[in-house]
């Protein structure tokens, strides 16, 4: 038997993949991590394929104890961990692979700037897909696990028994999500608002609002007029949409957002930018930007050389004191083995 | 036939109706396979087609669609399966509904179990089908308060249509009765039992 037992659950941790397509005509959100590249990063440091199924960590993570000979696993995002080894405790860095073994207990701490990190493990859980995908979708309990975030005592399966003999790899510096005001593409409603509201969305600031969810964001700043109703004939939408009510308050729709939706939506945050918003936690300040079909393509383009080249740029993170390898390899033979790999 | 912008992963193709929709959509199932198409939603009024920029251009796909909106006929919803839904008419809005249209409870349930409907689109949350064709004597807006908890299975009306109630949820709609269908099932492929541009009829058990 070879798994992570949840020791405590943190606040909303839930198995997640890169987002479950092909069921949103039969009203099945996408769901999927909130920071796709995270979970991209994670599984690259780890030698998985990029859309192997991890943790999402949303504001505060689990406690995990390794009941397996070994694992390996990495964190992506402003997280602190904390790794507790026969007694003692090690401050654990996110953003590369870590070597654990039975009887360790990591603690997954409070997510520092941002709504959610991501923890992954080398080879994936040992979990059955549901309707093509590993992601959770909580609402309607679908996903892997009774489509549940984690609770104590749940037992998370792993692919691997026992991790690969490899170094480890980090990444060379955090990934840079970007800055600046948020990339939109005006529409699908754009012409349901008055110039006003269009002027005023593109040159005002709006603050995440504490009612964000995975779902979505309430977004606080000029209210947004209407030219006339605030209702459409409820159509398809998709995450970065960003719907306005009656009250003028945009919302902007994330991985959990109901499949279909009958408000005007304004605008809608080009791919290349989703990953940035999906992480934003209450109180971050918000600009957008309009951009072109041909700008966000580019856009993407620039995002995805990003991407690559943070795993084109992994390093061996071997050569600073890594208490983690010293002990789990007695100390000298570890420096050796690393050495010698 | 309008194209809207929804992102750089999507586009929308809005219709007058909910026939163009589904004979959109039949087109391009029918054009499969469509490089870099990722899914289709279909909604009252509009087709929703999502695609992977990295696999095709919107130009590229919209091109494909474009071409095939421009080409179907009026009659293109078709026949689409024909499901016979028992409803136990006990709802607690059916007493109030009746009252409010001027009807007996009877003639509610009379009208409600005879019309042959129509599923316009999924959505709210899974398995929750829109069925368009409700009589317009049964016509009412939605509840000014939703309840808090309407329970799965719960079969109701709004405007000119009527759904059945996948899971317990708040809702505002207005509850005639219920059924135990299973509308939704995450272990059977599809999940979801109705699927847009299928018939259904509810009769009394």
């Amino acid at each position: 038997m070879s798994h992570l037992r949840v020791l405590s659950p943190g606040l909303h941790t839930t198995v997640q993949d890169l987002g479950r397509f092909g069921y949103q005509e039969q009203g099945v959100p996408v769901a999927g991590m909130l920071d796709p590249v995270a979970l991209r990063l994670a599984n690259a440091l780890l030698g998985n394929p990029s859309g192997e199924a991890g943790l999402e960590v949303y504001a505060f993570g689990p406690g995990l104890a390794v009941e397996s000979e070994s694992v390996r696993l990495a964190a992506c995002g402003p997280v602190r961990l904390t790794l507790t080894r026969d007694r003692e405790t090690t401050s654990l860095a996110a953003g590369r692979s870590h070597l654990l073994r039975r009887g360790d207990v990591l603690a997954v701490g409070a997510v520092a700037g941002a709504m959610v990190a991501v923890l992954a493990v080398e080879g994936g859980f040992d979990l059955p897909s549901v309707m093509g995908s590993l992601s959770t979708y909580t609402r309607s309990a679908i996903g892997p696990l009774g489509g549940k975030p984690l609770s104590e005592g749940m037992l998370l399966p792993l692919r691997r028994a026992s991790a690969a003999a490899r170094a480890e790899r980090a990444l060379a510096a955090a990934f840079d999500h970007g800055a600046g005001p948020v990339r939109v593409m005006p529409g699908p409603q754009a012409d349901c608002f008055t110039d006003k509201a269009m002027t005023d969305f593109l040159s005002a600031e709006y603050v995440v609002d504490q009612a964000a969810d995975r779902m979505g964001l309430r977004l606080i700043g000029p209210k947004l007029t209407h030219r006339g109703e605030a209702g459409i004939a409820s159509e398809g939408l998709v995450s970065g949409c960003i719907q306005v009510p009656g009250d003028g308050q945009p919302i902007l729709l994330l991985a959990d957002h109901q499949t279909v939706g009958g408000y005007a939506k304004i605008a809608t945050v080009i791919s290349a930018d989703l990953a940035r918003v999906g992480r934003a936690a209450p109180g971050t300040i918000l600009r957008f930007t309009a951009v072109t079909q041909a700008q966000a393509e580019a856009a993407l383009h620039e995002s995805e050389r990003s991407v690559r080249a943070a795993v084109d740029g992994m390093i061996d993170p071997g050569g600073g004191l890594d208490l983690v390898a010293l002990y789990s390899a007695n100390l000298v033979s570890g420096i050796v083995s690393a050495e010698a790999s | 036939m309008l194209i809207r912008d929804v992102g750089d992963t999507a586009f929308s193709v809005e219709f007058d109706g909910n026939a163009e929709v589904m004979g959109l959509r039949a087109a391009i199932r029918r054009s499969l396979p469509l490089r870099g198409l990722v899914e289709l939603v279909p909604s009252l009024r509009s087709l929703l087609v999502c695609f992977d920029p990295q696999a095709t251009s919107r130009a590229e796909i919209e091109a494909v669609v474009a071409a095939l909106a421009a080409d179907i006929g009026g009659d293109a919803m078709g026949e689409g399966r024909l499901w016979r839904i028992p409803v136990r008419y006990d709802g607690p809005d059916l007493v109030d509904v009746a009252k409010a249209r001027g009807l007996s409870v009877e003639e509610v349930v009379g009208l409600h179990s005879t019309a042959v409907y129509r599923v316009l689109m999924l959505g709210f949350m899974p398995g929750f089908a829109y069925m368009g064709g409700l009589s317009a004597a049964l016509r009412l807006p939605r509840l000014a308060t939703p309840r808090l908890r309407v329970p799965a299975g719960a079969v109701a009306i709004a405007d000119d249509m009527t759904a059945i109630y996948p899971w317990e949820s708040p809702g505002g709609w207005r509850l005639l009765g219920r059924s135990s269908v299973c509308l939704f099932d995450q272990s059977r492929e599809p999940p979801a039992l109705l699927a847009a541009g299928d018939r259904v009829e509810f009769f009394a058990e």
